[in-house]
């Protein structure tokens, strides 16, 4: 199954490149002017979101840093306790939406210490699995058009994180407790 | 976000201070802030090559094609791109690539979409509706695998990793559906 899975995503993109040169070839349109001409963007967006990207991922490191994690932890303990959660699962519950390295750093964590086939690791990688990093999508797509004034993207991005991290816990706790 | 960008700081100082760890939260923010910009170099490469791709696309009448096909029905979420082709297939692109697990080539699909919707903004510093539910799908996350999660689970040996795709499958297309709703019932509160 999940080679046949590895199999698709890998021949997809080849896939996809195909179609759109064979349909260049059938249109003749100039493919190699329009490819240079398009990546040139790619640098300018990249230089473009580097500001908005410090301003975020700064935010972000400095409040992992800080211990902030621990105390919000130590605060949800009953809460956490009362619906089985492992009290592992909540430091990638917090940074799931905050940095997409972290979060694969510590669901490597929580694999090494409570093991790989644990419910505490089942539960991490759904949550891995299921979300994106917010901050980091916001600041992209916004830092490339230099969109100043978010409104309520920000707050849709995490009422929908906390809304999936419930989900997560319930389902998670129908299929693997 | 002026003031989301203070809290979160100015927390992380009181809390640094109570935790005695300044120096770590000093550290943290400087060499963050080093990885923001090799993060946004190390997109260079992709994004040029992606963007290009799409320009073919695009040049070659293809990207029309696809908005055609795929109009009715994000029109339904998006009211506002009617009169965009372009957006609406760039969408359609990101969102596919997105659903695929291939976030490297959804990211480019996605800027794109962003600034053909940016065109027809009046106020270029404030985000439109469709911006605002474009990103919410995209915060969502949603793919039908988790590619990069089951590799990590089977490079460590877990017995069965398949069997978080189902449950991970419906966490993300409940909270998928949840960022829209939420998107389009907030709208109205945030001018």
């Amino acid at each position: 199954m999940i080679e046949f899975l590895n199999n698709l995503s890998v021949c997809i993109l080849p896939f996809i490149i195909c179609v759109i040169l064979i349909h260049a070839l059938y249109k003749k349109a100039p493919a190699y002017e329009s490819f240079t001409q398009g990546a040139q963007e790619g640098f300018k967006i990249a230089i473009k979101i580097i500001p908005y990207l410090i301003a975020i991922m700064a935010c972000t490191a400095a409040f992992r840093a800080s211990g902030a994690i621990d105390v919000i932890t130590n605060i949800l303990k009953p809460i956490l306790d009362y619906f089985r959660i492992p009290i592992e699962t909540t430091i990638i519950m917090l940074t799931r939406s905050m940095s997409g390295s972290a979060t694969l750093g510590v669901l490597a964590d929580i694999i090494n210490q409570s093991g790989v086939d644990s419910y505490a690791t089942k539960l991490a990688s759904v949550i891995t699995g299921s979300s994106e990093t917010t901050f980091y999508v916001v600041s992209v797509y916004f830092g490339a058009i230099g969109i100043k004034k978010f409104r309520h993207a920000l707050l849709v991005g995490i009422l929908a994180d906390i809304a999936g991290l419930i989900l997560a816990v319930w389902v998670c706790s129908i299929f693997f407790l | 976000m002026n003031y989301i960008f203070i809290f979160f700081l100015l927390i992380s100082f009181v809390c640094a201070i109570i935790n005695n760890r300044l120096d770590v939260v000093v550290d943290a923010i400087l060499n963050s802030s080093q990885k923001s910009v090799e993060i946004a170099f190390g997109l260079i490469g992709i994004m040029g090559f992606w963007l290009g791709i799409v320009n073919i696309a695009k040049k070659s009448g293809l990207m029309d094609l696809i908005s055609k096909i795929i109009k009715k029905p994000l029109c339904l979420i998006f009211p506002d791109l009617k009169n965009n082709n372009e957006a609406l297939s760039n969408i359609a692109l990101n969102i596919s690539a997105n659903a695929l697990g291939l976030a490297n080539a959804a990211t480019p699909f996605g800027v794109r979409a962003m600034e053909n919707m940016q065109k027809d903004n009046k106020d270029k510093t404030s985000a439109t509706n469709s911006m605002c539910t474009f990103l919410a799908i995209n915060t969502a996350g949603f793919q039908i695998v988790p590619a990069v999660v089951l590799a990590i689970l089977t490079a460590n040996g877990m017995k069965n990793p398949t069997q978080i795709i189902l449950p991970t499958l419906i966490v993300t297309s409940v909270s998928f559906i949840c960022a829209l709703v939420f998107s389009k019932i907030l709208e109205r509160f945030f001018k």
